[in-house]
């Protein structure tokens, strides 16, 4: 890393139409995850049209920020509504709702906003940090290294944190084979196209996006049941109140949540929600009062409020060293990097380092100016749970048309929102996640490059996968993850038996 | 709309199975081993596995679930009309955007859907008006989208 290379990406980042994308995708980002409903992936896949206009720089910019806003402000509908504004909250939105109820809302509000800063902030120095060794590591690997990391990925995807490891798995074959269709495979051959010319280019991601993560959740709104929430407070005192105090008692907490949220981020597969249960978890395993926790306690928001941030910059770590997204928002955001001809991988880092050096400043802005704009989404909160969700729902449809029809100017790209959408809807109330089969469409091309180039090369031979010495490792590392859940399962059934006698 | 995992199931191995089916019919790469049909083909293989493994679950338990269980929201006509007037919307845009416009559409279907949501009467027609426009403002002007004008060509700008 030269000067050099600094001074550029500094450039590309404090540029006026730069800066006023991250203000715009801040305000944005904040607003759509005060409003419930509205998760913070949905913010992306809404940008996302938008980003498709702009230089790489400004369009990663973008989304890193509004995601990094989204994640904090998802708390503020939990602590006021007791209902997560993003799901990454919703591990302790009944926390936040309880110190609401005592009175204690700002504090809860207070402790989400700073340490979520501090959170993604810790996130963004481990991806400084460590990606740049890595991507010299990834230098070296070929297509069977890479092969097995995405399959790694994938496997991680499918097995952490799903409640149906069969059914993750069946949506991640769905996204996997939707990623077969179309020209672009090494035979170039037009696959499962049924004769129709727009899909001869395969699905374009933009508007599958779109319909997958805001027309479903836009017809989940309109099917959802629930009576509406009250708000539980209108008095928010000055959220910065004893913050000092908090930061000093709960310091190793923040530490370990912050730490637990990077390494779920790096985790393919699993992101921010993920990051907020298991570190909620372990706050309270941990914890000199676990007694407290449930009754109004911060601790808990402290520790995992800090995890989910800290896992959004962990997530962006295999999104550009090897080009493998972590969560769903970094499936969208590598969907992007894609059109923009930007490939994440290791070359990125030896072509053009400068934009990877714009992309960790933009995350050390994005957290550093969440703390005022955080503050005034507080204050202004009340006002913002109370826009009619009557009428930003449709507005919200009306803009999935145009971003989708956008695309290619036509409307294929609005019937893949509905196509996408209404599948992507059947699926969730039928127990299919969703996040793997969007995984599997990113990473479908790569996998199948990466494995019939290794098949070529080895004549066909399926053992070279196992012999060279990283792909053998990564080769142990995925079986581990495949085979675990039949061990446990194994060990079980091994174990009872034993126990009632 | 909860279809039980047998069914589920039965559904997706008809699918994997037709597409072994398709990928049989792909061409072979003379003197390669590994065809265009050799990686879709692995995916369907295990899709079906997964399928039989699903079905066999359904049936297991079979007793508690029927075979396509209605959500509340299919009860509730309310629900029901609105989740249908969406869908609507998108097939309506996707159909008629050529001919009418964005314009004319825009503002038909936030219309519509502010009417299901029950958006107070008076409200609905100018904030339908006012977003159609705005959007096309920025889409139109500033991001250089050809959006359809349909009916209103001779006025376009």
């Amino acid at each position: 890393m030269t000067a050099a290379v600094l001074s550029q990406a500094f450039w590309l980042v404090f540029d006026p139409y730069v800066l006023l994308v991250i203000l715009c995708s801040a305000i944005f980002g904040l607003f759509v995850g005060a409003i419930p409903g509205l998760s913070a992936t949905m913010a992306t896949a809404l940008l996302v049209p938008i980003t498709f206009f702009m230089p790489p720089v400004p369009a990663i910019a973008a989304i890193v920020t509004a995601t990094a806003m989204a994640i904090f402000s998802g708390d503020i509908p939990g602590a006021l509504l007791r209902i997560p504004g993003t799901p990454a909250s919703a591990a302790y939105t009944d926390e936040a709702y309880q110190m609401t109820l005592k009175g204690q809302a700002e504090v809860a509000l207070g402790a989400g906003l700073v340490f979520s800063a501090i959170g993604g902030l810790f996130g963004t120095v481990v991806m400084v940090l460590f990606s740049p060794g890595l991507a010299e590591i990834a230098l070296k690997f070929s297509s069977f290294e890479y092969f097995w990391l995405v399959v790694l990925g994938l496997a991680g995807a499918v097995f952490i944190g799903n409640t149906s490891v069969l059914k993750a798995s069946m949506s991640l074959l769905l996204g996997l084979l939707i990623a077969c269709i179309g020209l672009e495979n090494p035979a170039a051959l037009p696959r499962f196209t049924f004769g129709m010319n727009e899909l001869m280019s395969g699905v374009e991601l933009i508007p599958m996006m779109v319909g997958m993560f805001a027309v479903s959740e836009l017809l989940r709104y309109i099917t959802n049941l629930d009576p509406p929430p009250i708000i539980a407070t209108e008095n928010i005192g000055n959220i910065f109140t004893g913050m000092w105090d908090l930061l000093k008692k709960y310091r190793w907490p923040l530490v370990r949540g912050s730490a637990l949220g990077t390494i779920i981020g790096i985790q393919p597969g699993s992101g921010a929600d993920m990051a907020s249960w298991l570190s909620y978890a372990m706050s309270k395993k941990f914890s000199k009062e676990p007694e407290k926790f449930g009754t109004g306690h911060v601790e808990g928001i402290v520790e995992s409020g800090a995890a989910n941030n800290s896992s959004l910059a962990g997530a962006w770590i295999p999104a550009i060293v090897f080009g493998i997204p972590g969560d769903s928002i970094t499936a969208i955001a590598i969907g992007v990097l894609y059109l923009k001809n930007m490939n994440p991988g290791p070359m990125i880092f030896v072509n053009n380092p400068q934009n990877i050096y714009a992309i960790f400043l933009v995350f050390i802005l994005a957290n550093i100016i969440m703390v005022p704009l955080g503050w005034l989404t507080v204050r202004v909160s009340t006002k913002i749970l109370r826009v009619p969700r009557n009428i930003l729902m449709p507005i919200i449809l009306l803009f999935c048309i145009v971003g989708s029809f956008s695309i290619n100017n036509s409307v294929w790209g609005v019937t893949l929102i509905l196509f996408c959408g209404l599948v992507s809807f059947v699926l969730e109330e039928n127990g299919f996640p969703v996040a793997p089969a969007i995984l599997g469409v990113v990473l479908g091309t790569m996998m199948e490059e990466n494995f019939v180039t290794s098949m070529i090369k080895s004549d066909g031979d399926p053992w070279v996968f196992f012999t060279r010495p990283i792909a053998m490792w990564l080769a142990a590392g995925t079986f581990i993850i495949l085979l675990w859940p039949v061990a446990t399962w194994a060990w079980d059934r091994w174990r009872q038996p034993q126990l009632k006698t | 709309m909860k279809f039980s995992d047998t069914l589920m199931g039965a559904l997706l191995l008809a699918l994997s199975l037709s597409i072994l089916f398709t990928v049989q019919q792909y061409p072979v790469i003379p003197g390669q081993n590994i065809g265009p049909g050799a990686f879709p083909g692995l995916l369907a293989v295990l899709l079906a596995v997964c399928s039989v493994i699903l079905i066999f679950k359904g049936l297991k338990d079979s007793s508690r679930v029927a075979w396509i269980e209605m959500g509340g929201w299919v009860k509730s006509w309310f629900h029901l009309r609105n989740f249908l007037i969406t869908v609507a919307g998108l097939v309506f845009y996707i159909q008629m955007s050529d001919k009418l416009g964005f314009l004319i559409c825009g503002t038909l279907i936030l219309s519509a859907m502010m009417w299901a949501l029950e958006v107070q009467a008076r409200r609905i027609l100018p904030i339908a008006l006012i977003t159609t426009f705005v959007i096309h403002f920025i889409f139109y002007k500033g991001l250089r989208v050809p959006l359809p004008w349909g009916l209103l060509t001779p006025y376009q700008w």
